[in-house]
């Protein structure tokens, strides 16, 4: 990847990250926290990674994703939206009555959705399905799924781990997005999970463990993760729960509130003057 | 009139699933280590490379179902009722009922017939369950041709499916040569004016056993088998409450939420009549051989006969 492509991937995460503001301002609740930790990982998948079609969202040999977290869904509405699945002022009306986006992604509202999710756990399962379909059909599309670190406190997780790896599905992508706060407070300190890479391994993954943040590293991993044949893949991806917005960073209060009107104000000017510096440098 | 076929409905099922692959493709089936019990062990013999099992894991094994359906497949998703509907009711509700995706979810070991293994696995809220979920379609067949035909509906069904399977091998008593199955249609088993009885599944045939043997006591009681329990047939109920004015119904269920609250749902905005709702009240089970123990829970013949006599004296 080239230093321009880079950047310009840069400036698509923080504009994920500026609708996952605007989306969460106007809703008056949602989950930013999350979102912006995963903004770069989806941002990487619908830009660089996923064959997609957004003038045909059922396309059927498309890749798939599955946001298994899916309350992180502000920032993937903004990627769908930047994408051209919809129009990008439907993030005003998140969470609103009869709104296109829910509070949590629905497959049947919503253009580029491709499953319906919220519950964690059942995600990265219904991920497992996909990529399942995928090899009985003898296809070649991939299946990615972001799971978050608290959300591998499921057992859900683990059953559907057991599976993909007895059925051998080297075509699903697990990432987690491991930005070390829950809603309680510290996942070690909730119910810790580690070691989380040691886990996926001994669960038959291939695991690779990254900056979340770091595009290069980002695409070595999905790059690797395709070259690896007979098992399943995990990316452990580190984040910062928040990332992009400075009041935002690591605080775990940012889990699942909106921002008021002050705070909506600094957090778009602060990506605002982001993606302003990159453009200029693109 | 065919011979009668003694069969428990999960091995109809499980050759009725055998049949229909032959000519869908798609048609792929799950199951959490009980297929040598649901009977999807039929299919896996005849399909080994279309059944996967899941190990002992059922809430992953419905959302795999969900994820084989949203890229086009036919799932079967196969364990015992108890497990399939309670332990993975949410899975269900939100990956499978919430998006609508094409699912078979199918509930063997249903009732208390279920018999020896006793209250942990003798399911009687599995139909309360699904019929909670929007869109879901809830099957609970009769006897060995009507699980065959359901099966064939359920596959055709482009939508979510529960379909209650039980253990005890039972009595055909339909006629293979003139039955029809209609989704969401009651079928008048045997005709009567003075009351009418409801009936669901296994307890279909000892509630017809019960009406022909009043009959003979000039006690004139309506059959109606309804094998659809969601979505219900509301004209053939409606009717019934107006011609006969009494409605008892059967089921190997707990009477909460199960076929007898489905009725009573139908009549009681439109045109209430008393309903004597029989079945499990409000308990769990325990183990014993299955015909003493559905004679214990008053669900053979006798039992439903005595029912009628005292709702007969009451009119």
């Amino acid at each position: 990847m080239n230093n321009t492509e880079k950047r310009q991937l840069k400036a698509l995460a923080a504009k994920a990250r500026l609708g996952a503001i605007i989306g969460t301002f106007n809703a008056k609740s949602g989950h930013p926290g999350g979102s912006l930790s995963a903004a770069d990982i989806m941002t990487y998948l619908y830009f660089k990674e996923m064959n997609v079609d957004p003038a045909n969202p059922k396309m059927a040999d498309r890749d798939r994703f599955v946001l298994s977290k899916g309350h992180c869904c502000p920032s993937l509405y903004a990627v769908l939206a930047m994408k051209g699945f919809f129009d990008w002022e439907e993030l005003t009306r998140l969470r609103h009555v009869g709104a296109m986006l829910q509070g949590h992604p629905d497959m049947k509202g919503t253009p580029g959705i491709d499953m319906s999710t919220g519950s964690l756990g059942q995600g990265v399962s219904t991920a497992c399905g996909m990529a399942l379909a995928a090899k009985y059909d003898n296809k070649d599309y991939r299946v990615y799924t972001i799971l978050g670190d608290g959300e591998c406190e499921e057992g859900q997780v683990w059953e559907s781990a057991m599976f993909a790896a007895h059925n051998k599905l080297d075509n699903l992508t697990v990432i987690v997005d491991q930005n070390g706060l829950q809603i309680d407070g510290p996942v070690c300190e909730v119910c810790g999970i580690e070691p989380l890479d040691k886990k996926f391994e001994s669960f038959g993954f291939h695991v690779i463990k990254i900056n979340g943040h770091c595009f290069d590293e980002i695409e070595a991993a999905f790059e690797e993760a395709k070259t690896i044949k007979g098992q399943p893949t995990a990316i452990l991806a580190k984040t910062v729960k928040g990332k992009g917005v400075s009041f935002m960073e690591n605080q775990v209060d940012w889990h699942g509130k909106g921002p008021n009107k002050d705070e909506y104000e600094k957090a778009c000017a602060e990506l605002q003057a982001t993606i302003a510096e990159l453009e200029v440098e693109c | 009139m065919a011979d009668i076929v003694t069969k428990a409905t999960r091995e109809s099922f499980g050759e009725a699933l055998c049949e229909l692959a032959k000519d869908n493709e798609n048609i792929i089936v799950l199951d959490a280590d009980l297929a040598g019990a649901t009977k999807t062990s039929i299919f896996q013999k005849a399909y080994p490379d279309r059944f996967f099992d899941c190990g002992i894991a059922e809430g992953n094994m419905m959302c795999i179902a969900a994820g084989l359906a949203s890229c086009g497949k036919v799932p079967v998703a196969a364990s015992f009722a108890m497990f399939a509907t309670g332990r993975a009711y949410e899975q269900i509700r939100n990956s499978i009922g919430y998006p609508h995706l094409n699912v078979k979810i199918a509930g063997s070991h249903a009732g208390i017939s279920t018999g020896e293994d006793g209250a942990t696995h003798q399911c009687l809220e599995d139909v309360a369950l699904m019929r909670t979920i929007p869109g879901m379609t809830v099957l609970c067949p009769a006897d060995h041709y009507e699980m065959k035909a359901a099966t064939k509906a359920a596959i055709e069904l482009d939508g979510p499916v529960y379909i209650r399977l039980g253990r005890l091998a039972i009595d055909s008593f339909n006629d293979p040569d003139n039955y029809e199955f209609e989704l969401g249609k009651g079928i008048t088993l045997h005709e009567g004016s003075d009351i009418t009885v409801i009936a669901t599944g296994l307890v279909v045939n000892e509630a017809r056993k019960a009406c022909e043997e009043l009959e003979k006591e000039g006690i004139s009681a309506r059959l109606i088998n309804i094998h659809t329990i969601k979505p219900i047939d509301r004209e053939i109920i409606l009717k019934a409450a107006k011609e006969t004015g009494r409605i008892i119904t059967v089921e190997e269920h707990n009477v909460i939420g199960g076929l007898g609250d489905a009725v009573c749902d139908v009549i009681t905005s439109e045109y209430p009549v008393p309903v004597r709702k029989v079945g499990v009240y409000d308990r769990y089970g325990y183990s014993g051989p299955a015909w003493e123990l559905l004679e214990k829970f008053g669900l053979t013949k006798d039992g439903i006969a005595d029912v009628i006599r005292e709702e007969i004296a009451k009119k």
